[in-house]
């Protein structure tokens, strides 16, 4: 028999949505600083390939007000992984940035810092965003046209190669006698002319650790999986069933070979949630009570008031579902987060259908429609079933979400991360100091092994 | 006694940019020039300025490399992200990056200083700058560069949003309700909606009200533009002047100009750029500046307060300045960081606690406790 896959593990800092629950006795800060370490140690103390810290820059609105149900408020995404770089020594530290309110002269320096100040820890979960509603924080305003989302993000990434390539590994010589701090010719003139930016000049930061950050994508459409496909290392994909990862898998590993890629060179890693019992029958009862603590009656109504398009306060959440058509010039009705409601009488109605035939209030319904799966049983279960996954190409591992604040994840790294160690599918100890290394993903060459095609495109 | 029964404290901040403020620094012994980008580097530096118990460290940034005429140095890391490295093992001390407003977004600039203030438990503070330098336009590539006083204006403009956003999440906000399941009371959050010149800005900031309410903003005047922004904006004023008299105008000019933008002139803590080199003998502090000179090929031009001598002089200086109210403090940049950082702690600080001009201990966890600056009210609370 083979060497076993290597599963590869990530942690999610709870987010600002339902996931998250606030309401428990245990719930910590979202914001001090401790909250962030506990988990960034912990996971690190259990050889965890990386951190993830997901960004915000709009509050969500409901109803034309700011949305109050979830944990509302987040720290600023990189700063909290520059200082978490200070307590840390090999955790990866992976962050979302949106790339349509930057210059990417200003995106290039800081994960080029990111990745000095860490020694070669540093990730960019690279987003796209074209909406109006958060481009009114910024005064570039949602100028980009939906379409032309990918390809700027390409552009950008273009560039903040060239920027990152810009500097030689050896630049810095900091030779004394001679009074020269870099090498000569080794900090060489970037110029790019093209639809979306015109960059020019001596780049200020040195080459990082690991040459570039490693790219993250998290789109789901086709060109979302084309745009991965061509240019990320890990895909943070939502895809955490067996028989859907498996499928997604497929097809986004097929999409390298087009662009000249091997398959191990993207990792696929599903968020998922995970939650532990003593008995599968244990586990099946904390999953419920937790689903139930997501879900509190105002949140199951403001839920339905998203496909409804209606303010449905009067209803009783463990009533009877709204008999009332919904209201389909309203669809806008919560801003500042990902949710597309296509065909929202049709949706109406099969709820209803579903909730006539089981019985179900609105709060029981939103907690079964809204459910995301997730591994749910002992530890030997959820070791086996992650293992499976991993082993038989449904992902290369996974990115553990918690929904506690910030000691959720505890209990699974203590008990499930063991039994995958024993069973050789992860990592007893780092065997390397960077994020890239964790992850076995090569260091970009630097430009002096390239083709100089790019020097003769723009000379 | 030389000095009066209760003199005047001072705050002391240091600007621990490059391998130091002289050009030459990096070439000199112990310089630890291959890892000028080591963050392990740049902490040590500021555990020793907080043994020292200085009030602040500054770090310098720029879009551009150094140029070329003034030091064969290269190579800038993002200040902002250096400050927040250096918080979470730093305690009492301040931490002051430099972050431009010209090509970066106020709603980014504001969360990044206030994310700096919570990680820090209040420590953090805000150094604007701008540029009109077609170096860095050229970087973004959206246009020419602006005139300095547009830029400037513009920086005020982002200054005023900033300190908005700080203050669009009042301090009680979050309220973790479980009766009514509201995880904020919305009526403490407030859309700062500006409108301006150059930006529109509808808030409220994602990130809570840092601890500190305002983190200081500090402010170099080395312009008229320049000088009207501190004298309405800044809580720290970094001036530049050769000798005492000179820095006594200026700051009772500033104090003046901020009283007429119905500020309090009590409020503004006036620091004047020091450059020292120390040694135990005036001979020998020159003979390393002299050193330094020869490496570099070019006379130390700083313009501004430049010390070469021993700690007991550089000490006198400071209380003489301050008795006659030509400063609230200094700004030492030390022309070789290596050297001149630990003698100013060792050396400097004894002579001016002696002097019981300088604190011996923090005076709180904050930056603004260390400035002695209260914590701002809320404008939007005031209001309401």
């Amino acid at each position: 028999m083979g060497a076993r896959k290597q599963i590869h593990l990530g942690v999610h800092f709870p987010g600002v949505n339902n996931t998250t629950v606030w309401t428990d006795p245990r719930s910590g800060s979202q914001i001090d600083f401790t909250s962030f370490e506990h988990l960034a140690r912990r996971a690190e103390e259990a050889k965890l390939d990386f951190f993830f810290l997901a960004e915000g820059l709009r509050l969500r609105e409901h109803k034309g007000q700011i949305h109050d149900l979830d944990v509302v408020g987040r720290p600023d995404t990189l700063p909290v992984l520059a200082a978490l770089a200070a307590v840390t020594d090999r955790l990866g530290l992976a962050g979302t940035i949106n790339t349509t309110f930057n210059e990417p002269w200003e995106l290039a320096r800081q994960f080029a810092t990111l990745d000095i100040l860490s020694g070669g820890r540093a990730a960019w979960n690279l987003v796209t965003s074209s909406d109006a509603f958060t481009g009114e924080n910024f005064r570039r305003g949602g100028f980009l046209p939906h379409d032309e989302r990918y390809e700027r993000a390409a552009e950008l990434v273009a560039v903040a190669r060239k920027l990152w390539d810009s500097w030689d590994d050896d630049a810095v010589i900091a030779h004394a006698g001679s009074g020269q701090f870099v090498r000569p010719g080794s900090v060489h003139e970037v110029r790019h002319e093209g639809k979306h930016f015109q960059v020019r000049g001596e780049f200020t930061t040195p080459r990082g650790p690991q040459g570039h950050p490693v790219l993250f994508q998290a789109g789901d459409s086709s060109d979302g999986r084309d745009f991965a496909a061509a240019t990320a290392d890990v895909v943070f994909s939502a895809h955490s069933t067996f028989e859907a990862g498996q499928a997604f898998f497929t097809d986004v590993k097929g999409r390298l070979a087009a662009h000249g890629r091997r398959p191990e060179e993207l990792l696929i890693l599903p968020a998922t949630t995970v939650v532990l019992g003593d008995s599968a029958q244990d586990a099946a009862e904390r999953s419920r009570e937790i689903r139930l603590q997501q879900v509190p009656g105002p949140t199951a109504i403001a839920f339905l008031e998203q496909v409804w398009g209606r303010d449905l306060t009067d209803h009783d959440p463990e009533g009877a579902l709204p008999r009332i058509e919904p209201d389909v010039e309203n669809l806008d009705i919560t801003r500042g987060r990902v949710r597309h409601v296509k065909d929202p009488r049709s949706i109406a109605a099969a709820w209803r259908e579903l909730a006539d035939a089981n019985g179900w209030s609105i709060r029981q319904l939103v907690i079964e429609v809204t459910s995301r799966g997730g591994f749910v049983g002992t530890a030997t279960q959820v070791a086996d079933a992650i293992d499976r996954h991993v082993q038989e190409d449904a992902s290369d591992g996974f990115i553990l979400v918690p929904h506690l604040t910030p000691g959720g994840l505890d209990d699974v790294l203590d008990q499930v991360v063991p039994l995958l160690q024993e069973r050789g599918s992860f990592r007893t100890d780092y065997a390397g100091t960077t994020l890239r290394d964790h992850l076995g993903l090569t260091r970009p060459a630097p430009r002096a092994t390239r083709s100089t095609s790019d020097r003769a495109l723009v000379g | 006694m030389a000095f009066p029964v209760t003199p005047r404290q001072l705050h002391l901040g240091v600007d621990l940019s490059d391998a130091g403020a002289h050009p030459a620094a990096w070439r000199t012994h112990g310089s630890q020039a291959q890892r000028l980008f080591d963050a392990e580097r740049l902490q040590h530096l500021v555990e020793v300025a907080q043994r020292g118990t200085l009030d602040l460290v500054v770090l310098d940034d720029s879009f551009s490399l150094q140029p070329s005429r003034s030091t064969t140095l290269r190579g800038r890391l993002d200040a902002a992200l250096v400050a927040a490295r250096l918080a979470p093992r730093s305690r009492g001390i301040g931490l002051v990056p430099t972050v431009a407003t010209t090509h970066t977004e106020p709603f980014h600039v504001s969360k990044a200083i206030a994310t700096i203030d919570h990680v820090s438990g209040g420590r953090a503070a805000w150094q604007v700058s701008w540029t009109d330098d077609e170096q860095d336009a050229a970087h973004v590539g959206r246009g020419p560069a602006l005139t300095e006083a547009g830029a400037v204006a513009e920086a005020e403009e982002a200054v005023e949003v900033v300190t908005a956003l700080w203050d669009s999440w009042e301090d009680d906000a979050e309220i973790r309700d479980q009766a009514t399941h509201r995880f904020v009371d919305r009526a403490r959050l407030h859309y700062v909606e500006h409108d301006g010149v150059h930006f529109a800005v509808k808030g409220p900031s994602i990130t809570p009200r840092p601890p500190q309410g305002q983190p200081p903003i500090v402010v170099r005047v080395g312009s008229e533009a320049s000088f009207g922004l501190a004298a309405r904006h800044a809580d720290v004023v970094r001036i530049s002047a050769t000798d005492r008299d000179e820095a006594l105008d200026l700051r009772l000019r500033l104090r003046a100009a901020a009283a007429a933008a119905g500020r309090e002139p009590g409020d503004l803590r006036v620091l004047v750029d020091a450059f020292v080199v120390i040694g135990p003998d005036r001979a020998s502090a020159r003979a390393r500046l002299d050193l330094l000179t020869e490496l570099e090929g070019v006379e130390w031009d700083t313009g501004s307060l430049t010390h070469v001598g021993t700690a007991r002089d550089l000490a006198e200086t400071f209380l003489d300045w301050s008795a006659v109210g030509a400063a609230d403090g200094f700004v030492v940049r030390p022309a070789s960081l290596h050297t001149d950082l630990d003698v100013l702690v060792d050396s400097v600080v004894p002579l001016l606690r002696d002097a019981r001009a300088f604190r011996d201990r923090y005076a709180g966890p904050t930056l603004r406790d260390q400035l002695g600056l209260a914590r701002p009210v809320n404008r939007y609370a005031a209001i309401a």
